[in-house]
């Protein structure tokens, strides 16, 4: 697509400045940005931990005992919860970004960004609650 | 406030030097000086020999963006005062190549500005009897955030993606592309769309957003490009799904 540049008489050479190995580090937004990129990993983490859960318990009462001692060890919980704080991120920053991405009109006006994002967070409440009360009604 | 401020800018002469060298000069600092003025000082009173680009002052021609203490800004729209007591260090453009001094060369981003082909692309012409191709209010709203972009090329020169491959097509670009797409009298989102839909095009936008941040008009091309690739996805669903339909 673009052009290499070659030296002329009157452009003997060009400067060309390196990218560090750490441009990450050089700015804050950077670096959310490789968080945010890194949390997909997590995101995988956390469904393959889920259909573990499911396939554990389709197995019987006794594979999803041997499950749960599983998950309780040292190792498996710090995983966890440093992938729920990924998890959250990942949403966070996407929830935060949506207005961006998405432009949505109810009669001819646009919806406000603010709005796009609170309906994110909204939906994001509405189901978590939803999930509680599952956990919590038996 | 200090009378004087001090710039550290960047010198580059090819025919000397193998890259860039930091030099001082103090200039005043009155509360009404852009970092332009500051090199516009230097180059009239201290030092002739001082390269950079400048136009109109007043943020529209887009031809003094540099890197001031690490930031891309146009130049006359960044004051001394904000700095003080300084020093401020103005570096050129980053991501692009440096010619001398404070000077880039910004062939890569005309060459792809072009490919977008950034005008009213029509397949007919009504003759000219017919009178002007009209336009409400709320059709021009639609591209008329993207219109603002004055090729500054500042969101380039944020752009950790661009910086790291020359090949993407970049943020002003593909938000110049959208504010013709947008345009209830442009026909040529089909011709605009094969350029953008290539692996350097949109798909090469990581949504870093620095483009936006730093954008001096507030043309979010960020926001441009993930519109964009909603596009080009459902016309790719639609192709794939209703394959007769296509245009």
């Amino acid at each position: 697509m673009s052009e290499r540049l070659a030296p002329t008489e009157y452009h003997p050479r060009w400067f060309r400045r390196r990218v560090s190995t750490y441009w990450w580090l050089e700015r804050r937004s950077y670096l959310a940005f490789i968080l945010r990129e890194l949390s997909s990993v997590f995101v995988a983490w956390s469904v393959a931990y889920l259909l573990l859960l499911v396939r554990a318990v389709i197995q019987g009462h006794s594979r999803y005992d041997q499950f749960l001692a599983w998950s309780s060890r040292p190792f498996v919980l710090v995983i966890n919860i440093v992938s729920l704080s990924f998890v959250a991120l990942h949403a966070i920053t996407w929830f935060n970004l949506a207005p961006q991405a998405m432009v949505i009109r109810v009669l001819g006006k646009r919806v406000p960004g603010p709005l796009i994002m609170a309906s994110n967070y909204v939906a994001w409440a509405i189901s978590s609650a939803l999930v509680v009360w599952l956990v919590l009604r038996t | 406030m200090a009378d004087q401020i001090t710039l550290q800018v960047a010198r580059y002469r090819p025919e000397e030097e193998a890259s860039p060298t930091f030099q001082e000069y103090d200039v005043p600092c009155p509360k009404d000086w852009v970092v332009l003025d500051g090199l516009n000082y230097v180059k009239d009173r201290l030092d002739g020999t001082l390269s950079y680009r400048w136009s109109c002052r007043m943020g529209i021609c887009g031809s003094c963006g540099m890197t001031v203490n690490g930031e891309p800004k146009l130049t006359c729209a960044t004051f001394l005062a904000d700095y003080a007591p300084g020093p401020v260090r103005v570096e050129p453009l980053r991501n692009f190549p440096v010619i001398r001094d404070l000077v880039v060369d910004i062939g890569d981003f005309m060459r792809k500005l072009n490919r977008v082909k950034p005008w009213i692309v029509r397949k007919d012409h009504k003759p000219l009897s017919e009178g002007e191709y009209r336009q409400t209010p709320q059709e021009m709203d639609e591209y008329a955030q993207f219109s603002m972009c004055i090729n500054c090329m500042l969101c380039y020169a944020a752009c950790p993606i661009y910086g790291l491959d020359q090949e993407f097509i970049g943020p002003a670009a593909i938000a110049l592309a959208q504010r013709y797409n947008l345009d209830s009298r442009d026909e040529g989102a089909r011709e605009r769309l094969e350029v953008l839909s290539e692996h350097e095009g949109i798909w090469g936008c990581t949504f870093v957003g620095e483009c936006t941040e730093v954008c001096p008009k507030n043309v979010d091309p960020a926001g441009a490009i993930q519109r964009y690739k909603l596009t080009a996805a459902l016309d790719s669903l639609r192709a794939f799904l209703v394959p007769w339909s296509a245009r």
